[in-house]
């Protein structure tokens, strides 16, 4: 088995006449983590969910496991241990929340469970409280967990956190990166996008920053912090 | 969930227990009206399973309805009475795999397109009908038997008797209910539930959602099929009418009038669009005009239907803000926007 999990090669995608990714390579390696940062509308979003399937307008190529899956259905790329938490949450508002884990669960590629019902509310004592509860009954803090560990519940080997903090109040927030770090000591490979760069880098092995579609600069966590000059250049901090 | 099914049954019970007490008052015409507009409910529920919970919004729903009807008069003897489990179950099974066959191709289209491709398809089986002699051309055909329920000999019910009739039919009803309400309860209804909120999520989650959209199409279509055959019986004849857009379109009004996205909602929205239908009709020959001003102002001042009147009312009762689960909705209007130009190129493809 490939050690690659995910790769992107020379990957442009197109939402209608705009061209939004422009050539891009991408490699997520099995254990590490990985920051996507970049400026808003630099093709972080895009980059993800074309790599997913997704985006039905691109070029280039997506490997995943070391196979060709570029006009792969994006169902069967998730089932390659694919998990993907969207930006704005995205929890089922008409399913309580019981359902919405529920409908999620499925063994590993490795044909495991590691992650069950019974573990994913003993991580989220909060969704624990709330299972009758209605999706739209929830918080901004609670949908997002929600959504975490409903990703979490298809075992996945890759996770995808695309602003997995935007719009929580500090607490909260607080809270979610905890959440990332105990599931990274799991040993899931992720790959996170936030506002936050100072937690990114805190948490990954590597950054990758992406400006105007395009691959910027990729560096080991601790080098980039040695760069502020760069991250300043990209990514106005 | 629980809580919303209990506060639900007490109604719910009550207009089963007057639907089966009215043939006590021995009011013919409107026993028989009664049996319309259940048979219409049963297909107006077909509907929303499609239109309320996965999402596909069809204007070509008549299709199926007429297909199964079609189905009976092509199939019974012309001089005996047809054996009814029989011909129900080809005339069922011949609408689903009609389903399952239109859906393999209206199902790639989305939004705009896959309101036209299903017109479109409709029309085709209307004119097939309407334009051929296959069904009798544009007169149709007479079906002058009702269906024989006997089995091996013994004869539970007598469908030509109107009584026996009106029970069969409110069973099919009930049944259909909670058929319905049954699947979507299931982890299969959760996913169409989940693909009418975000179809890309629910892919993202590794459910094969073409599928899952191909099975609802087909179970939707089987069942306008089964309330299709039940009109054919009740009327004793069938004309290509009964698959052309007007019908779908009425459907798709009985939908929305009630409020999508709750099976009892289709069957309010069925009750309230035939007798409307009846009362203006019997008061002016213009009775469209008044219907089209009665259809504009509900759904102006009631998007979420007729059904959302009973909440409306208990909350300004209470003085509380109506606490209604929202209709098995779509995502909010930023994310749905930032998707849908995915999806509008989609459906190019």
């Amino acid at each position: 088995m490939s050690d690659t999990l995910l790769e992107a090669r020379e990957l442009h995608a197109y939402y209608g006449a705009s061209h939004i990714l422009h050539g891009v390579n991408f490699r997520v390696e099995r254990g590490e983590t990985i920051g996507l940062l970049g400026r808003n509308g630099m093709g972080k979003t895009t980059l993800i969910r074309s790599m997913l399937g997704l985006v039905s307008q691109r070029d280039g190529e997506v490997l995943v496991r070391g196979s060709l899956m570029t006009r792969a259905a994006p169902h069967l790329i998730a089932r390659q241990g694919i998990a993907y938490v969207p930006e704005g949450r995205g929890i089922f508002p008409n399913l309580s929340v019981r359902e919405n884990l529920v409908m999620a669960a499925r063994a590993g590629v490795d044909g495991h469970y590691h992650w069950t019902y019974e573990r994913i509310l003993a991580t989220f004592p909060r969704l624990a409280e709330r299972l009758d509860n209605g999706g739209w009954q929830l918080s901004g803090g609670e949908q997002q967990m929600l959504t975490i560990g409903r990703a979490l519940l298809t075992n996945p080997d890759l996770l995808l956190l695309d602003e997995a903090t935007e719009g929580l109040a500090p607490l909260i927030r607080r809270e979610i990166w905890k959440i990332i770090q105990h599931i990274q000591a799991t040993g899931i490979t992720t790959v996170i996008v936030d506002k936050n760069h100072s937690a990114i880098l805190d948490i990954s092995d590597r950054i990758v920053v992406l400006n105007k579609g395009q691959v910027a600069f990729e560096a080991n966590s601790a080098d980039a912090r040695n760069q502020p000059g760069l991250l300043h250049r990209y990514l106005g901090v | 969930m629980q809580q919303i099914v209990s506060r639900l049954q007490l109604p719910l019970w009550l207009s089963l227990a007057v639907l089966a007490a009215f043939p006590l008052f021995e009011l013919t015409f409107y026993t028989e009206l009664l049996t319309k507009i259940m048979i219409m409910a049963i297909f107006a529920m077909s509907l929303d399973l499609l239109v309320g919970y996965t999402g596909l919004v069809s204007l070509g729903h008549a299709a199926f309805f007429g297909l199964a009807g079609y189905t009976l008069a092509l199939i019974a003897p012309q001089y005996e009475a047809a054996n009814l489990w029989l011909t129900l179950g080809v005339a069922i099974l011949v609408s689903a795999l009609a389903a399952l066959v239109i859906g393999l191709f209206v199902l790639r289209t989305k939004g705009v397109y896959f309101i036209m491709v299903t017109l479109a398809f409709a029309q085709m089986f209307y004119f097939v009908f309407h334009d051929t002699d296959l069904g009798g051309g544009s007169d149709g055909l007479f079906l002058y038997f009702k269906p024989d329920a006997a089995i091996a000999g013994f004869k539970p019910f007598d469908l030509e008797n109107t009584l026996h009739f009106y029970y069969f039919v409110l069973i099919s009803l009930v049944v259909s209910y909670f058929l319905l309400c049954r699947i979507l309860r299931s982890p299969f209804g959760h996913a169409l539930v989940g693909i009418k909120t975000n179809e890309h999520r629910m892919q993202s989650l590794g459910y094969p959602v073409f599928y899952y959209k191909l099975a609802s199409f087909a179970i939707g279509g089987s069942l306008a099929g089964f309330a299709g055959y039940l009109s054919a019986c009740q009327y004793g004849f069938v004309n290509p009418e009964i698959l052309s857009w007007h019908q779908s379109g009425s459907v798709l009004l009985m939908v929305i009038l009630g409020g999508q996205g709750a099976f009892y909602g289709a069957a309010i929205g069925a009750f309230v669009f035939v007798l409307l239908q009846e009362f203006l009709s019997s008061l002016t020959k213009h009775w469209q005009l008044f219907m089209g001003v009665i259809i504009v102002l509900l759904v102006l001042y009631l998007p979420g239907g007729l059904r959302s009147i009973g909440p409306l009312l208990r909350a300004s009762l209470l003085g509380k803000t109506a606490n209604v689960k929202p209709p098995a909705g779509n995502d909010p209007p930023d994310i749905a926007q930032e998707e849908s130009a995915n999806d509008r190129s989609d459906s190019l493809h």
